[in-house]
This record gives structure tokens, sequence and C-alpha cells, in this order.
């Protein structure tokens, strides 16, 4: 992209919403949330979910001629996000969005983009019964809900059965519970030459990386902390650092690599271990022979009391969508407890919805590989849902990338520095 | 003499303007217009919002400057830059001087040396930067030929190195195009100025530096100028190449640091600040190049 692109790109924006402004308002909000009629709604481009999306959209509209779904999946762009909030701009974001970033709420919210969904009489008693108390991560600082949790990817540690074997570890129960485990566990498989690198977290600098290296651990280390809570940073803590000094120590004696790998280094082989959520094992198929375990916590403390990052994906509706009516219908029907199985079957996803152990009992047991993960679900912990979240997240992971990937600070220094400035970003808001 | 009011409007050829309005249309819209609310932007407190939202986007002055300017990772990011500049600038211009000359004289298979220095050019940044991780990873080819002299952390994870590897990494991929513009220009150098010089006695070098160098000089103005805008416009190649401008910022850029602060983080007011400095600075260094390298003797 080219500097005048890029000005291009921001202006272009900048004046379809100053266009808008003088658009004259959105209508009358409670006569828009009773309109019915056809919408249109965008999905993921995952093959899974695509497969499942066309069915619930198959369904919805065999039973409501007059209320038509269309659907498509996502426009490619970099990322979802940014198609969004340029789709929000514009004035042309479908009703609904079945890929819906946590991180990015606060931003579309924001920019006006977001329906409230307590503006429905039922949305908020629909939410807090599906989803249960963890519910109550997803609402914005207003106290209102703008995005319904969907769908979780519980991240765990995948190993490669082949690759321990290799190293004379125990392929059904490894060393991998304690730091100090994980790490003489890493040191086994490098010496071995199992595998080039023990684990490898993408070691780039986009803000998002740091969910899927230092937050599941810093879930499971603090017992269920976000990385801001009550208006405050709470990560340069000892829990904090003590993650922080545990990934420094794997960077340093080469068990994990700083440098950014092109495909999926746990499928090629390069790396015996990876820290990532169930999506993930319908591309494992055929490729790995691979196990579970929880993320590690320094004490080694027991499954059923670790947390981990969910890697949510939630549905929220778009201010652009006219007829709201049917939009919250078809958010009721293509998550009611008939579509959250169809979604689990297709995906290996898990729905946002309580006991989902339990309520799919039968799935989880002809699939027992995925039984981890409904366990994982209860206690997952999500991005925080606060103004300037994605500018906070960089914050971190600049930080983070410079102290703990490539040494040049100490990891403790860094996220001190890190927490005042994300103190501040907090205090903006 | 009484002019009618289609001249007073359209001037002495109204079919010449007629000719040139679609372009200056072009131009108004896609660069004066864009250019003109980027400015705009960087003195508000300015983000995007969905038509018919009741947004407030105040008047900051200069806000949003006093934030770029003080903010490291800007600051780091023009510095590399400068440093990417410094590098490939000079590089562009010897190479590609260097490499037409060669490619001018009647050598062997001087079309397929054309279109290999070619067709990095054309191809998709994203398909070149996949073979040059390969190349320059800490088990890479370069570092296999290097064994011990190897640098440690390799090229694209060593903060002293990356800025100057993604520079000859577009210096490589660039090199074509250039090489075009010098060939273009050395048909214009006669054969008769270096008849001239090799009767006073002038060998191949002293030919290259009295009759080339100098015969070629509006093309090397050019050359300089481009190199200089599509350097300090450079974005893929810390986005893809080093992974988002690492390490620790040693190679973001500042069109990097525009994308992540105005559209990631939705700061357009930010982005924006950064652009227009951007501008700024390229403008100032575009006219000191004319200054320097395009005077006449």
């Amino acid at each position: 992209m080219k500097l005048q692109a890029g000005l291009l790109a921001l202006v272009l924006a900048g004046s379809l919403a100053a266009c808008g402004d003088s658009g004259g308002g959105s209508g009358d909000a409670d006569a828009a949330a009773k309109a019915t009629g056809p919408i249109t709604i965008w999905y993921s481009n995952n093959a899974e979910e695509v497969a499942w999306g066309k069915q619930m959209v198959a369904a919805w509209n065999a039973a409501h001629a007059d209320q038509k779904v269309t659907a498509q999946e996502i426009p490619t762009g970099k990322s979802s996000e940014e198609v969004i909030g340029a789709a929000i701009t514009a004035g042309n974001a479908p009703c609904l969005i079945f890929n819906t970033s946590p991180a990015s709420v606060s931003q579309f919210q924001k920019q006006g983009g977001l329906v409230a969904l307590d503006s429905f009489s039922d949305g908020k008693s629909y939410i807090e019964d599906r989803s249960g108390d963890v519910a109550q991560q997803y609402k914005s600082s207003d106290g209102k809900y703008y995005q319904l949790p969907w769908k979780s990817n519980p991240v765990e540690i995948f190993y490669n059965k082949k690759a321990f074997a290799k190293a004379g570890i125990d392929t059904t129960n490894p060393p991998l519970k304690t730091y100090d485990e994980f790490l003489a566990t890493s040191r086994k498989l490098v010496a071995a030459k199992a595998a080039k690198v023990a684990i490898y977290p993408a070691p780039s600098n986009e803000f998002y990386q740091s969910w899927f290296d230092f937050y599941p651990l810093y879930a499971a280390e603090s017992g269920g902390k976000q990385l801001v809570e009550d208006g405050k940073s709470t990560f340069a803590s000892d829990e904090g650092k003590r993650v922080a000094t545990f990934w420094r120590t794997m960077y340093a004696d080469k068990l994990a690599s700083q440098e950014k790998y092109t495909g999926d280094a746990f499928v090629d082989g390069t790396a015996a271990m990876a820290v990532v959520g169930p999506w993930a094992i319908a591309s494992y198929k055929g490729k790995v022979d691979w196990g579970v375990v929880p993320v590690p916590t320094s004490s080694g403390k027991p499954a059923n009391e670790i947390h981990t990052f969910s890697d949510a994906k939630n549905v929220a509706m778009y201010s652009s969508c006219k007829n709201r009516g049917t939009a919250w219908d078809v958010l009721k029907f293509a998550t009611s407890q008939e579509q959250d199985g169809k979604f689990l079957e297709t995906t290996g996803q898990m729905p946002l919805r309580k006991d989902v152990a339990t309520v799919f009992a039968d799935y989880f047991t002809k699939n027992p590989d995925y039984k981890t993960f409904a366990d994982q679900a209860a206690r997952t912990v999500e991005v925080p849902n606060v103004p300037n979240s994605i500018t906070i997240w960089q914050t971190f992971r600049d930080a983070y990338s410079k102290s703990v990937i490539f040494g040049q600070q100490d990891p403790g220094e860094a996220l001190d520095g890190a927490a005042q400035k994300i103190d501040q970003l907090v205090k903006q808001s | 003499m009484r002019r009618g009011p289609v001249t007073r409007i359209l001037g002495e050829h109204p079919v010449g303007t007629a000719f040139v309005t679609p372009y200056v249309v072009f131009v108004a819209a896609v660069f004066a217009y864009p250019l003109g609310f980027a400015v705009y932007m960087s003195f508000h407190d300015y983000f995007f919002a969905a038509p018919g939202a009741i947004v407030d986007r105040p008047w900051v002055g200069f806000a949003n400057y006093v934030t770029v300017l003080t903010d490291p990772a800007v600051q780091r990011s023009f510095l590399n830059v400068l440093i990417f500049l410094v590098i490939n600038v000079p590089l562009t211009v010897i190479l590609s001087l260097g490499l037409s000359t060669a490619l001018n004289s009647a050598i062997r298979w001087r079309t397929f040396f054309r279109v290999s220095y070619y067709v990095p050019y054309v191809t998709a940044s994203v398909a070149v930067v996949g073979v040059w991780l390969f190349l320059f990873s800490s088990n890479g080819l370069v570092n296999s030929i290097l064994g011990p002299l190897a640098p440690d952390p390799s090229w694209l994870v060593n903060s002293k190195l990356a800025m100057p590897t993604v520079a000859f990494y577009v210096t490589w991929k660039q090199l074509g195009f250039f090489i075009l513009l010098y060939l273009a220009a050395l048909q214009n150098v006669g054969a008769d100025l270096y008849e001239a010089a090799s009767m006073d006695g002038a060998g191949r070098w002293q030919s290259f530096l009295n009759v080339t160098v100098p015969g070629v000089r509006p093309a090397t103005t050019l050359v300089v100028l481009l190199a200089t805008v599509t350097g300090a416009n450079l974005f893929t190649e810390p986005y893809l190449l080093t992974g988002g401008g690492g390490p620790d910022g040693a190679s973001a850029s500042p069109v990097l640091i525009m994308y992540q602060k105005g559209i990631e983080q939705g700061n357009p007011d930010v982005g924006s600040a950064i652009g227009v400095l951007l501008v700024i600075g390229v403008l100032i260094l575009a006219l000191l190049e004319r200054r320097f390298v395009g005077r006449e003797d």
C-alpha cells in the first residue's frame, strides 16, 4: 500500500462518514426494532462455518418466505475487523455479522455502528439465559450488550504424539503442567531433534498475537483475570511477570522461535506443540497425531481450575439494519439449542452456552477429543470490553515483543511500563 | 480584441481544455481532495462514524501532531525510513545505472538479462516475500553459505540488520523498473560523444564518468525522486517480511504506523497527522534532491 492509497482509504472512509452526517439520523429506533422483512447477514469464510451458515439460512428461509435472509462470506480484506469498520462508515454493513471480534466491539460502538441488543424486550434475558455468567464479560462500559456471545475456541496446548515419542516423552500424560515441566519437556524435544522448536507462537507484532502466548497463560496463572479490570490494568502483577519470565526463557533458550513462520509450524512438524483452540482440529486431520492438555501454570494447577483465553467470535447487529425485528428473530434462531448443536457438530467450536458439556453430551460421547474443550469453555477469559481496546493490545504487544521475544528489556520492567501507558488509555475512555 | 463568453470560460483552445479536464477531475478527486481532507482530519478529533451517527469532532489544533511527534514509535519509524532511504536510493542509482550500461552494450543473452531484472518488479511482493523469508531465516540459504559469519540474531530479527535487509530487498525488487528508465535515457546519449571522448584518449571508465553519467542526469534526477517517494511509502515489506515492523519496531515505517493507528486502532486523526508530516518530509527531500542532483552544470 502506498501513502496516497493510505491517505485515500482514510479519507474516503472519512468522506463517507461526513456525507452520512447530513443524512438525518437512522430513523425511529423503536419502529426499526419491530420492523420485519428481508435482511442480509455475513459469516466467516472458514469452510466449516460456511457449511453451517448455509444450512441455517436455508432452514430459516424455508419457514419465513416474507423475511428472506441473504447470506455471504465477509468480503476479503486485511482483516474482518477492517472490512466491518469500513462497512459501518459506508453505511452498508449487513444486519448481522457472525464473526464479530469482541476486541473491536468498543470501536464499532464508538462509530455508532452497533445496535444495543437490550433494545429488544427479551434481549438481555435471552443473552444471559443462554450464556450464563460468562455473558457478563461481553457487556460494554455503558452496561449494555452490543454483541451476543456466540462461540468460543478455548485455547489449550496441542502436542504432536509422534514428536513426543521420538523424544521419549509420555504421549498420554506428558509432563506439561508446571512451567518447570514444560521447559524440561521442551528442552528434551529440541535436544532429541523431535522438532526444530518446542512451540511456535507467532512472534510477529500484530496486536492480537498476545492472545495466543501471554494471555492464555496469564488467565490460568491469575485464576481468570482479564488484562484490564475495573478501569485498571492487572498484568503487571507477580502472576503476569511469572508468565512473561516463562516465555522469555522459552525464547532465550531457543525453545520457541523469534522468526516469522509462513504456514502452520505444528502441521509441518517444525514445532512439537501449538497454543490453539479446537477450530484447528479440522486442519490437523490426517496430518498430525495430536493430544491436548490445558495451558501450564507455575504451580501445576489441576485442569478443573485452569482458565484460558476464549478466542470467541460473537454476533452483533449493525445500525444500518432496517428490519431489526427480523434480524433479532434470526439471531435467536441461529443461536437456538438446535442450531448451536448443529454448529458444534459441523465446526467443533464451542457454542457460548452454559453447560455446553451436558447440553450436548451425546456429541462429546461420540467425539471424546472435544470433551476437554467443553470442560474448558466454562472457564474462559475474554479480552476486556473497554474503549481503546486495540490500542491497549498494541501497546501491550510492543512491550512484550521488546522484552520477552527479543530480550531487549527486562520483562518485568516492560510490563510495568506498559501498565502505566495502558492505565492512561483506559482513563481516556 | 473582444472575446466571446465561451472563449472567456474555456480559453483560446476549448478542445484542449476538454481533453485536459478528465485528468484534472481525476487529480482533484483522488489526490487533491483526499490530501485536503487528511489535513482537515489531522486538526480535528476525528474518527469514522456510521451515517446518521451523532458524533462530536472538535477542532484540536496541533494536538494530533504533538501526539505523533512525541510518540517514540513514530519517531523510530521516521528514523527507520531515513536509514532505508540512505541505503536504498544511492544503491538503486548505482546498480541500475551500472546494469543498464552493461545491458546497453552488445552482450550475449541481453534480452534474457533484461527480463530477469524486470521479473521481480512485476511479481507480487507477497509472493517474493516468502522467498526472502526462506533465504534470510536463521537456517536459510544465506546463513548456510555464510556459515560461522552468519549474524546472530539472524537478518530479519536483528534490530541492526532488519532495516538494511528490507532496503536491499526493495532495491532488488524495484531495480528492473529503474534499469528500464536508464536504458531509455542511454538511447539519447549520442554515439558521437563517445567517439569524441575516445579520440581525446578517454578509456571506458572515463567515458562512463564523463559522457554517460552527465548524459543521463535527467534520468538520474527522476530515479532519485521516484526511489525516494516509493521508499517513503514503504509498507508491504515491514508488514509482511518483518512481521509488523519488528524486531521491536526496528523496521516499522511511518506508513505502517499510520495503518496501525489510523485503520486498526480507529484513530484516523493521528494517522492523518503522520501522513501529512510524511508528505512534508518527502517534499523537502525531493526539493533538496532536485537542487543537488538535478542541477545544471
